[in-house]
Order: C-alpha cells, then structure tokens, then sequence
C-alpha cells in the first residue's frame, strides 16, 4: 500500500495511502496527521485527515512545493512505524430508526432515487441481503463504527463500520442529490455512514435521526468540551436504537443542557482486532457500559 | 458607532480575509471571494488590509451612515450615490454623519466589496469576522444582512491621515469576454481518459447559474469519459466516485463528467467525487468575479508556472500597497 502524492494547486497536496478503504489506510493516514502536525513545519497552515488519505494546505511563499513533499514523506515514513494502536473514546449515539421526519423528507425527493417505489431502509436492506428491514437495523447499530473522517460542512463524522469489508453495508448514493435533509440525519453512500451536522442538501440514503446534536457554534452544550464540532476522527460511536418518546425526552434534555452522552475512554489495537473482530467489539461495548 | 442597513441588496455578508485552521472539522476558511479587491478596498480608506467589509454579489445594499467615514467600493464597476453626489468604484469617498449611501447595478464583475474606515466590527470568531451562512457563524448574526440591521464599526484610527485615494486605472482588472483560468492538473487526473483530459482544457465553458461561494459550476463543455475500472472498495459505483476524501480548495469535480464544480472559499471540506486538478491560487479572485454565462477556458499550467503567477500577483499587489499607502 504506497501512498500516491499529488498537488491540488500550488497550496495543496493530497496523500492518498489507498485507493480503496481499509483500516490500515485510515490508520496510515491518522498516524501521519499527527505526525505531521506535531511537526510544526513552518508553511504548512492545516491537515486534513481524510477516510483513506490526507490533505496538507502549505503557503508557497514559506514552502517550496518540492520541499513539503520530501518532507512529509519522511514523516510518513516514521508515522508507518508507529504501532497502529490510539487512544480513543467509545461513545453512545441514540437513534431513531424510521423516523417520520426523515421518511417526509424521502417522499419529496423520491424521483432522485434508484428505486421510488421503496424506502431508503428497504433498498438498503435489499441491497445488503437482508430479508427485513428490521435484520438490517440491527445489523446497523450492533457493531460500533470508527469515525474515518470529520468535515464535510460542520463537522459531519463519516463512519466506517467495525466489521470485516465483506460485511460492510454498502449502497449508493441517491441518483441526483436531495436540496433538503434534516438536522441530524443517519445517512449512508458507498461504505460510509455519516451523521448530518445541519439541515441541507445530501446525497445519502436516509435511515434514522439522532437527537444528539455534533455541532454547536454557540458553544451552548457542556459536553461538547468548549468545543465546536463534538467528533473527533478515530471516535468509535455506538448506536443505540429508541423510539419516538425517548427521542423528544432527549430532545428536551439537551436543551436544557443536562444531557450526558455516555462516554468511555478505549485503546484501540488495530492488530487485536483483525484477530478476532466479534470478540473485540464484545470488549468495546462491554467497557462502554461498564460502571 | 453603526450603519443602518436601509436595503439589504442580494446575499449581502461580511467578510474578511478568512479564517484557516478549521478546515478540518468541515468550516471553510470563507473570507472575500476577490480576496485582492477587498484589500484593495481597505488601503483605499486607510484600514488593516484585513478588515471586515461587505461583500455585495450584483446588487448592493443601501446604507445610513450616523458619523463622518470614508468608504470605497472594489471589485467592479458601479456608481455610488452620496446625498446626491456622484462617485465610482476604485477611489475613497467621504460620507457624513446622516449621509445615505446608494449604489448602481454591477456594471462589470460579480462581487463589490464595501469598505468603511475603521471597519465593520462584528465579533470575531474563530479568528475572523467573515460569515460562513452554512454554519451560521461570524458575520452579523451568522447569516447575510437585512434591512434594518445596525452594524457595528470600529473607530478609525486617527493616525491614518485622511486623504482621497484612488487606484490608477491601470491597475484595475479588466475581465474580458472570455476569461483564461489556469489549472494544475493532477488529484486524480489519472480517471480521464487521454481525450477527455484534452478536451477539458479545449473546450470552452460556461459559468452556470449555480455560482455561490460554496463553488463556481460550469456548463457547454464535452462530457468527460473515464478510464475503465473496476470500482475500489468504498467508493461507490459510479465511475466518478472516489472513496470520500478531503477536498483541496480550488479543486475541480466533475460529478456525472458533465459539469465542473470549482470549489471555492466556502467548500465543503470533503466528499466522494473525483477531481481533475485545481485552479491555481493566483486566479481564484477572479472566478470569484464571474458573472452567469461568462465564458472561460481552462488553461493547464506546471507547478513551476502557477508559482510565477503566484509571485507576480504579490509583486501587483506590493506595487497597489506602494501606491495607495
């Protein structure tokens, strides 16, 4: 797996370390973020950590092009020797499955889908072999997911399930982009599940709604931690399934600010895992809900 | 002190020169799409080149002014109206306590940018005044002004003599007909295939009317073909997908190989379309001063080329300084 560098313009260059997603890839790409940043090279502004790559914003005037990439493949070099291991949060992120504000949002723009005469969960589940959408809900919140990547606008985590690939859930995006998507939507194209941060336009099969808000410019909730946006990639989210009154109770909750998302720190060992994936998740979800 | 906004003109924001550091939890660095024509607009009434101003797409906003300023107007050609009194873009212009400022129609250009001596003081966040609407956050409120807003200035500093200035002519951009945009191929260029890479840089292409600060679309080119693969996993089925990956401003997706979507200050950070290379930064004012169906051609450039035009735009830029201050 050679990362493949490439400018985007004199002020970007972009570092694939895989063409296809992998968790080595997403770990090959955390680990030289970091190193790349802890590295303080005067001329790079920002790094951006993507699913399978990396993006480094430099100002030509500081840096040579030529320059910055000798320099951050050697940083590559050293982040490949770090043991694939982070330290890392497991948190709960409840869901409401087949939820009605999703479901409206779908009727409007169903001539932008593959297939209108189903809902975006039964195409879904269709598509990944499964007999209901119910098997395929639970197939969706019972292994937790790694947070591949922040941003998109406002920090939209995309997710990546913990799962081997020839279990990943895969669908495609909508034909023609929606104009419209709710607050908060669960959504998913290719192998990614993502959460949106704001009401807008997506392309993303629509499963569910999260009452937990990831986005806060008025620095209003106390879990967020004086932060903005409240993921971080390399956060593993769990997702519980509830229903329509647990949702306007959190709903509620969170608006007075006494909502607590449930939190636990985790090591995370790429190797252990790969091992045994079922026995690892067990591990996880045990220590979220350990006292 | 303040301006009342008396008519709110069309998406009308505050920007600066933008905030960077933030890309990566998907908030852009927004700031002026024209980012030359907003410094400009500052020397021009002795700010920081960094101060907030306004930011008019076409139209502009009509203002009451409470205190004696000096306000410009870059970006393009317009009229300004003071109590009666004529004035053009691209010179200083004093207002009085009570004065109402009016403007014309955009006569050349896409974006006029509004400078106030002193400065628009909105608050600062995450290290800019610029609006980023999407987020809503910087800006007046997080969002475009409307009318009736009282918009708070900073006093001007009383070192800064007062003086009329004015930009020569010579140093005004003159658009043309049809624009030349210069583009270093590359990202993942490699998709194309041979005639498709080359018809891209042929044809010509139109600017559609979907042209916002998100990212500028272009129509009336050949669509593009792609090299045959079998699909990498996570990418999606369609052949101009990629595994969602961090988006380079400036660079060019092609969603559906019909359209190309050049992003701009306010992109989106990332997502899952392939892109052909980017605009290099030298000439990402002047997509930003594109009006609907103006036409362009893609000019593909090295490395070495885009870092000359980058060097000769500062030494523009340090020339203008010389001038104005």
């Amino acid at each position: 797996m050679e990362t493949r560098f490439s400018f985007g313009g004199d002020e970007h260059l972009l570092c694939e370390c895989s063409e296809e997603m992998s968790f080595e890839a997403f770990f090959k790409a955390i680990n030289s973020v970091e190193l790349i940043r802890e590295s303080n090279t005067e001329g790079i502004l920002e790094v951006c950590g993507g699913n399978a790559a990396y993006l480094v914003k430099f100002d030509p005037d500081l840096i040579h092009p030529d320059q910055l990439l000798e320099i951050v493949k050697e940083l590559e070099l050293k982040a490949l020797s770090s043991a694939p291991v982070i330290q890392t949060r497991i948190i709960e992120v409840p869901v409401y499955y087949d939820d009605p504000w999703t479901k409206e949002t779908m009727h409007v723009f169903r001539d932008r889908h593959q297939e209108p005469s189903m809902t975006d969960l039964e195409y879904a589940a269709k598509l990944n072999g499964l007999a209901t959408v119910e098997d395929f809900i639970s197939t969706h919140h019972s292994s937790p997911w790694f947070v591949s990547q922040v941003g998109f606008v406002c920090g939209v985590p995309w997710l990546y399930q913990l799962v081997s690939r020839e279990n990943q859930i895969e669908v495609p995006k909508y034909v023609r982009p929606r104009t419209d998507t709710p607050r908060h939507t669960i959504g998913h194209g290719g192998c990614f599940a993502a959460i949106y941060a704001v009401r807008g336009a997506g392309g993303y099969q629509m499963f569910g709604i999260t009452p937990m808000p990831i986005f806060e410019p008025d620095n209003k909730f106390t879990y967020f931690n004086g932060e903005m946006v409240f993921s971080k990639p390399g956060d593993i989210f769990k997702f519980k399934p509830i229903e329509k009154d647990e949702f306007k109770e959190i709903e509620q909750t969170v608006k007075r600010d006494d909502f607590e998302p449930l939190i636990k720190q985790v090591e995370f060992n790429l190797n252990d895992f790969l091992k045994d994936i079922d026995g690892y998740n067990r591990n996880l979800i045990k220590e979220l809900y350990a006292n | 002190m303040q301006i009342e906004v008396l008519e709110s003109g069309l998406a009308v924001s505050v920007q600066d020169l933008g905030r960077i550091g933030f890309y990566r939890y998907g908030i852009p660095m927004g700031g002026a799409m024209d980012r030359e024509s907003l410094r400009i607009a500052n020397l021009l009434v002795g700010n920081e080149e960094t101060a907030a101003c306004f930011e008019a797409p076409f139209l502009c906003p009509k203002l009451r002014f409470k205190d004696h300023r000096r306000i410009a107007v870059t970006g393009g050609e317009v009229s300004v109206k003071v109590d009666g009194g004529e004035f053009r873009s691209w010179e200083s212009i004093t207002v009085e306590a009570g004065s109402i400022v009016e403007f014309g129609f955009i006569e050349s250009g896409a974006r006029l940018y509004i400078s106030v001596s002193g400065g628009l003081n909105v608050p600062v966040v995450l290290n800019s005044r610029s609006t980023y609407t999407i987020g809503a956050l910087g800006g007046f409120k997080g969002r475009m002004i409307q009318a009736g807003d009282l918009i708070p200035l900073t006093e001007p500093s009383i070192q800064v003599k007062e003086k009329n200035r004015r930009l020569p002519s010579d140093f005004v951009l003159n658009i043309n007909d049809k624009t030349d945009i210069r583009v270093l191929p590359g990202l993942y260029w490699h998709r194309l295939t041979q005639e498709s890479g080359e018809s891209f840089f042929r044809d010509t292409w139109t600017v559609a009317t979907e042209a916002d600060r998100m990212g500028y679309r272009f129509g009336g080119g050949n669509k593009i073909d792609f090299v045959e693969r079998e699909q990498p996993f996570g990418a999606g089925s369609d052949p101009w997908n990629i595994v969602d990956s961090a988006y380079p401003y400036g660079s060019i997706q092609i969603p559906g190989g019909t359209e190309p979507i050049v992003l701009h200050r306010d992109a989106v950070s990332g997502g899952g379309y392939f892109q052909v290379g980017a605009v290099i930064s030298s000439d990402m004012d002047i997509i930003g001063q594109l009006q609907p169906n103006k036409e362009v051609n893609f000019v593909k450039v090295t490395m070495e080329e885009a870092l000359a035009a980058r060097k000769n735009k500062n030494a523009r830029m340090d020339k203008i300084r010389q001038i104005l201050l």
